[in-house]
């Protein structure tokens, strides 16, 4: 579940709190989200790659907290690592269109 | 209409067509009543682009040409349905799906292009084709509330005439009045942890069955994925390519058999671990570049998927890739309560895919079609019957968890009855594994969970929005597990292994209705045996 709002990171856009299909976040006036409702997250990443500055870190466990380090994310480079793996830039789609899936569904069959 | 930013309290507007849900369905239907005329408002408890099932994941669509080969398909799947599912539903399906992704195209959402330079419209990226649906529906005139969920619909004694709820940032009431009323709330995922749970709680069957609605196939619930331990990724594509073992090493030989069922019975056993050790460099690749979001749960850890094994779980997916939801009555997605209409997982899929699993293309080209002819007809029922429809005074529908049925206890604990839809409707030797025995004593508890519901003071506020999540959620399991009762028989994910085979008698589908009392009745009309 989401465990990390980088203050370091975060430019106070509010972008997570309104695409959060959870209402995880909370806005704080001219500071980074708080994480109000950290036990309703679905653990889908989706609030990582609409963040423009990749500020936010989901781990995977969606049952409970790990308990990771910003510092620890930060120096593992995991910090927007799932929007480069999409193609997403700055909170932007991009990348659909190199999408090999339909190799995987020809190989499949 | 108003620009809901303008008002400081309740918002109370109106419009033409309402639409809850901003999945796919919820995004087609909206597009389409816009493009018949309609005014249309939109409303989903998260956000459109990221809520439900679909968003977070790439997804495939069923998409055949038309033609012989159509044709062909769709007989080579029937058998597997369970004989269920009705050719000539799965055809108009596949037939508007065809036409609608073909518009995707030309409107400009990126689908990648083949070896012969040809775009390849049989796969959608969740994240982007979700964010281009958003577009689309704005770009069409559609008004979107963005969390606000809707606790219940509206009534005017003749036909359904809105909805109400609450916005959950702003913490204020809001009501739509319209001449008609699109369901697109979604599958329900009994409370586990998969891509797209937040907002699956089934919402909308609880509200369409308050209406007088009727629903379908709700045994079609016991569909379960492959998921990384503890993520909550219920995606099966790479597990294409999976290899299983028990904590001692020992291979479960999944061979010609239902893979599932192998490793759920391993699952009662102890731990099983996975690895996609049978996908060759070529596929690794695809895999790592095509699923990234599948490869989170490891690459956060350190662990590799392709050479390593890692504890692997079965995930209970309920009605998001089973089967069950409300009844259609006809070709326009009409649930039978004039003026409401049902599309995608909050509709029973048993036309287009019987008793098995419409997971991925299917429903996904389900969700496509049915969303535009839900939206388009509702758009009609609008353009028919609003005049009447604005003159007469609505009443709110809602019940459990809003309006007690008796003298009222205050202190619900939508928690405690959360957790107790979680125990009896997620383990495997209840839901996945089904047997009168169990099915009973779950029934005993979430009637007592009813009860509990029925017998509280209504809350407000988000303690409202959580109290009608724990009705939906108990009244989805009542339905799901009185159906698998009556079903006394095995059919696709339907699994009782105290009635092994399937029973030619139960060619047929049930339909279960009521909220405080649930009855069973078989669609072609003969009896049900006394069921509770």
């Amino acid at each position: 579940m989401i465990e990390i709002v980088s203050a370091r990171r975060c430019i106070a856009c509010d972008v997570c709190v309104k695409v959060c299909p959870a209402n995880v976040f909370d806005a704080i006036p001219a500071a980074a989200p708080a994480i109000a409702r950290q036990a309703d997250c679905q653990t889908c990443f989706l609030c990582e790659i609409y963040c423009p500055s990749d500020a936010l870190y989901v781990a995977p466990d969606a049952e409970g907290v790990s308990g990771v380090s910003e510092a620890a994310i930060e120096a593992a480079g995991l910090f927007g690592s799932y929007a480069r793996a999409l193609g997403w830039r700055r909170g932007r789609p991009d990348g659909a269109q190199n999408d090999p899936t339909f190799r995987l569904r020809v190989a499949a069959q | 209409m108003i620009n809901p930013r303008r008002v400081a309290e309740a918002l109370d507007v109106s419009t033409d067509v309402l639409v809850v849900g901003g999945g796919p369905a919820g995004a087609w239907a909206a597009v389409a009543a816009a493009e018949a005329g309609s005014r249309v408002i939109l409303v989903d408890k998260g956000y459109l682009g990221t809520s439900g099932a679909t968003a977070p994941s790439n997804t495939g669509t069923w998409f055949v040409p038309p033609g012989e080969g159509r044709r062909a398909a769709i007989e080579q799947r029937q058998p597997r349905t369970g004989g269920l599912a009705d050719p000539r539903w799965v055809e108009r399906t596949l037939d508007t799906a065809w036409d609608k992704l073909h518009c995707l195209a030309a409107w400009g959402y990126p689908f990648p292009r083949d070896d012969e330079g040809q775009p390849y419209l049989a796969n959608l990226r969740g994240p982007d084709y979700m964010h281009f649906m958003r577009r689309l529906v704005l770009g069409a005139g559609v008004m979107v509330l963005d969390h606000h969920p809707a606790l219940e619909l509206l009534g005017n004694g003749e036909t359904v005439a809105g909805a109400g709820g609450i916005d959950r940032q702003r913490s204020r009431p809001w009501q739509v009045r319209a001449a008609a009323v699109v369901l697109a709330t979604g599958g329900c995922a009994f409370g586990e942890h998969i891509l797209g749970s937040a907002t699956l709680t089934g919402d909308g069957y609880l509200m369409a069955a308050e209406a007088g609605a009727l629903l379908s196939g709700m045994e079609f619930s016991a569909q379960y994925a492959f998921t990384p331990r503890p993520s909550a990724l219920n995606k099966g594509l790479p597990f294409r390519w999976a290899s299983f073992t028990r904590q001692d090493g020992t291979p479960i030989s999944t061979e010609g058999r239902d893979r599932h069922a192998a490793v759920a019975a391993a699952l009662l056993d102890g731990p099983v671990f996975a690895q996609y050790d049978q996908a060759s460099p070529e596929v690794r690749q695809w895999l790592r570049q095509g699923q990234p979001n599948c490869f989170q749960p490891f690459d956060r850890i350190g662990v590799d998927p392709f050479t390593e094994r890692w504890p692997v779980m079965l995930r209970c997916e309920g009605t998001v890739r089973g089967v069950g939801g409300i009844r259609l009555l006809d070709d326009d997605c009409a649930t039978g309560v004039p003026g409401l209409y049902a599309a995608g997982d909050a509709a029973s899929r048993e036309r287009l895919t019987g008793a098995i699993s419409g997971g991925g293309g299917p429903n996904s080209s389900w969700a496509i079609a049915s969303g535009n002819w839900a939206g388009r007809a509702a758009a009609v029922f609008a353009a028919r019957h609003g005049a009447r429809s604005a003159e007469r005074p609505v009443t709110p529908l809602g019940q459990a968890g809003l309006r007690p049925a008796r003298k009222a206890r205050p202190g619900l604990d939508a928690h405690a009855i959360v957790r107790a839809v979680r125990e009896e409707m997620l383990p495997l030797d209840r839901n996945f594994f089904r047997r009168e025995a169990t099915l009973r004593q779950s029934l005993e508890r979430l009637d007592g969970c009813w009860a509990d519901l029925r017998g509280h003071e209504p809350a407000d506020g988000a303690a409202a929005l959580q109290a009608r999540e724990a009705a939906a959620l108990t009244a989805t399991s009542r339905w799901a597990y009185r159906s698998a009762l009556a079903r006394a028989e095995s059919r696709g994910m339907h699994r009782r292994p105290d009635r092994p085979g399937a029973d030619a008698g139960f060619a047929c589908s049930l339909h279960a209705s009521g909220l405080d009392e649930v009855r069973l009745a078989r669609a072609d009309g003969r009896a049900t045996e006394a069921v509770s």
